[in-house]
């Protein structure tokens, strides 16, 4: 970022097409984290304005007005309120939508009263005939003065004038207020706090008074002189009750001048699909069979990619191993490297399948209806219709659906759908299930149509739920949390998903995932393989141990070469270690092969798949390289003489993996969440503890 | 006392003026405004939330807040 570079905060209601307007401003030079150690709170992007002139634009959550009830609109106010000397931006964006324009001009009047060079950007323009909208452009800009674009994001149209516009309005330094709040409410109140000091606009400084929120820069003094106008909270409340009835006289003035809709023409597609979506048996019926039909596809559609990534891998191995000299660094590339990376790389079909269905149900404006069927429901448990959200993008990946919870407004609410939310069955369970899955249940069809074996995966999806429903009951009873519970959610016109949106989501998520688990599991795959192919005494002696042992029986030089390397494998650190936990694992239906996937999985649970990946390959014969899946089907349970992945075992590891707590990526983000490492620990502790119990009972029931 | 609560599917109401200082602020934003048109458009099962469109903005609310909100049924 260079320093000439202008700072743009973007900044508008919910569903105005901000996302649209960021992504045609930015392309694709965007930078998001998503894991740990990075700031998540804001999205940047770099933009071309001019030749000479380059932009990075802050894209700020979605809110109808600076006065948050949420964290995810107090993110806002703090950028407004310059708490971030950095961050506080030269021009704001405002991005508004032309057909409710007078809601979307609250939030401009507030920003403008705020004394910083302001665009307006009305968006959806193209939409202006079918409505019956029409505009005096010139009239607006004289009257809002400030500049004011027509755009239509999704087409394209108007971005250049965006560009025009913030360049111009860069100039002029200097705005001035709108509305100003003093005259109409309380000319004396104002007066006094605009006395207190003078390097603040009265509205900032009414704003902190009321939002209790005061940049780094206020000095004792002030604030002392701020906080005694917080005595009358009555008193403030009137007043900010009449500031909004103010702003939107003021509004409807200049509305009445500038905009002209012709209501006969407003009649529109959306009330005859909010009659089927909302309605009250019809909606439910629909929002099940949409997640039928995500789940079915996650499996059927994903399956092809899949199998042949692995097929890949497994070639890749061999290749590897074929053409490069025999020795330690080939051994690191073929048993951990490779099969390593290929434990992540399979599931990436899945991850973006599941990226795009929730991408495209929040693009429509479908997830707001779902929001309004489930509040009575979620309510009873603890939470809030806004939960089904992140409860539903859990489905996909547990750390933006933690986030995503900064919408709700109550913390009690909030805090039980944060503790929740990693029941659900998110991305990294799926690589152990389908693996689980494919080796213990047949690939039939039932009823001609659906697949058995999605089927499962459906049943899998639905524990996660429950439990997740379940444990916000339990939770719900037992905090003691004192918090009033408010709900309010806007239902936006449905609109057809723009590709470009829907496109860019899944790439950045998958990206995201990819990379943040990758690293994890790379890594983890090369200390596994070490551990795994070196050890004490006895690992180093294996050789002659065996051989001593089987010199009397007669075994071909095959078998004996087998036992050398399974012995070894016993012998390593990691078969220690393996072994030192057997105990506890084996009322589960569990051996030291797999415990040592369980401790390796508890950093994230697709490392399960990779772990074992990588153990087989060392102890398999060095021509021998299959796929994952055959490796795992021909392991052989040495005290039973039966194969290792039987169907209690298999599912008992399900049941595992569903309930417990593998994600350190998780973890940190609730810790970030919650401010405190209580609610991690307890979130860990007690889904291990549900793990165990309920894959003991399972095991011991089905064997 | 008619409030938002006791409309029922298509009917048309209007906030009134006492309303001013119950509603919510973030409502009042949201463009819940004294002397309003509010339509009630859809319910979900035991007519909880509601479904409102008010001043051009479409939006759930709970019947909790519905039910403090006091209409005229004819405009002021």
């Amino acid at each position: 970022m260079s320093k000439n570079d202008i700072k743009i905060a973007l900044i508008g209601n919910p569903n105005t097409g901000k996302t649209s307007l960021f992504n045609q401003l930015t392309g694709l030079n965007q930078k998001v984290g998503n894991y740990p150690g990075v700031t998540v709170d804001k999205k940047l992007g770099k933009s071309k304005l001019s030749a000479t002139q380059n932009a990075i634009i802050t894209d700020l959550p979605g809110t109808y007005s600076i006065n948050p009830t949420s964290l995810d609109e107090s993110i806002v106010l703090k950028t407004l309120l310059k708490k971030d000397i950095a961050a506080s931006p030269d021009v704001i964006l405002v991005v508004a939508d032309v057909e409710n324009l007078k809601r979307n001009l609250l939030l401009f009047s507030q920003i403008k009263d705020l004394e910083i060079p302001t665009v307006l950007a009305i968006n959806m323009v193209d939409q202006m005939n079918r409505k019956g909208i029409s505009i005096d452009l010139s009239l607006l800009k004289k009257e809002l003065n400030t500049e004011v674009v027509l755009i239509s994001a999704r087409k394209n149209e108007g971005i250049q004038d965006v560009k025009e516009a913030i360049i111009r309005c860069h100039v002029v330094a200097k705005a001035s207020p709108l509305c100003g709040i003093n005259s109409k409410i309380d000319p004396d109140y104002f007066e006094n706090l605009k006395k207190i000091s003078p390097n603040y606009s009265l509205y900032e400084l009414w704003l902190m008074v009321t939002q209790n929120n005061y940049p780094d820069t206020i000095t004792k003094e002030e604030k002392e002189k701020l906080l005694s106008f917080k005595k009358d909270v009555p008193k403030l409340k009137k007043y900010q009750h009449k500031e909004t009835i103010y702003r939107y006289q003021e509004i409807n003035k200049i509305l009445k001048k500038t905009y002209i809709v012709d209501k006969s023409k407003a009649k529109d597609l959306r009330s005859r699909l909010d009659k089927i979506f909302t309605h009250k048996i019809f909606g439910y019926a629909i929002f099940f069979l949409i997640l039928l039909i995500i789940f079915q596809s996650i499996f059927d559609i994903a399956s092809v990619p899949m199998d042949f990534i692995d097929g890949i891998f497994a070639e890749l191995a061999n290749f590897t191993r074929n053409s490069l000299p025999e020795g330690v660094f080939t051994d690191l590339l073929t048993e951990g490297i490779i099969p390593g990376i290929g434990g992540v790389v399979i599931f990436i079909p899945q991850i973006a399948i599941l990226f795009l269905f929730i991408a495209i149900l929040e693009e429509t404006g479908y997830m707001s209806r779902v929001v309004f069927l489930m509040d009575k429901i979620m309510r009873r448990f603890g939470m809030n219709g806004k939960s089904v959200i992140p409860l539903i993008s859990g489905t996909a990946c547990a750390i933006p659906a933690i986030m995503a919870t900064r919408t709700i407004s109550s913390w009690k609410e909030r805090l039980i759908t944060i503790l929740v939310t990693p029941f659900t069955t998110c991305s990294a369970r799926l690589p152990v299930y389908a693996i689980l899955i494919a080796l213990i249940i047949p690939d039939t069809k039932i009823l001609g149509f659906l697949n058995l074996q999605g089927l499962v995966l459906l049943l899998l999806y639905a524990l996660g739920f429950a439990s997740a429903i379940l444990g916000a009951y339990i939770l719900n009873k037992t905090l003691k949390i004192k918090a009033r519970s408010f709900f309010v959610i806007e239902m936006p016109n449905y609109k057809l998903p723009s590709f470009k949106n829907v496109f860019y989501e899944v790439v950045e998520k998958t990206k995201a995932f990819v990379f943040g688990a990758g690293k994890i599991i790379l890594a983890l795959s090369v200390i596994l393989w070490f551990l795994a192919s070196n050890g004490g005494d006895e690992f180093k002696n294996a050789e002659q141990t065996v051989i001593a042992k089987v010199e009397n029986q007669n075994l071909s030089q095959e078998e004996i070469q087998q036992r050398i390397a399974s012995t070894k494998l016993e012998k390593s650190y990691i078969g220690m270690l393996g072994k030192s936990i057997e105990p506890a694992i084996k009322p589960l239906g569990y051996d030291w092969k797999i415990g040592i996937a369980l401790i390796t999985s508890f950093a994230a649970r697709e490392v399960f798949v990779g772990t074992l990946a990588t153990i087989y390959s060392v102890q398999a014969d060095d021509e021998d390289t299959t796929t994952i899946k055959q490796k795992m089907a021909s392991e052989i349970n040495p005290d039973t003489g039966k194969k290792q992945f039987n169907f209690p075992v298999g599912i008992s590891l399900m049941v595992f993996y569903a309930f417990a707590m593998q994600c350190m990526a998780t973890l940190a983000i609730v810790k970030r969440e919650t401010k405190t490492w209580k609610w991690p620990l307890i979130q860990l502790f007690g889904m291990a503890f549900l793990a165990y119990v309920s894959s003991l009972l399972t095991y011991q029931i089905l064997s | 006392m008619n409030t938002i609560a006791s409309l029922n599917i298509g009917e048309i109401g209007y906030i009134s003026e006492e309303s001013l200082e119950i509603i919510p602020l973030k409502l009042l934003e949201m463009g819940c405004l004294p002397g309003a048109e509010v339509e009630l458009i859809q319910q979900a099962p035991l007519k909880d939330p509601i479904y409102i469109c008010v001043n051009g903005s479409h939006l759930a609310i709970r019947k909790e807040t519905a039910a403090i909100i006091q209409i005229l049924k004819s405009e002021i």
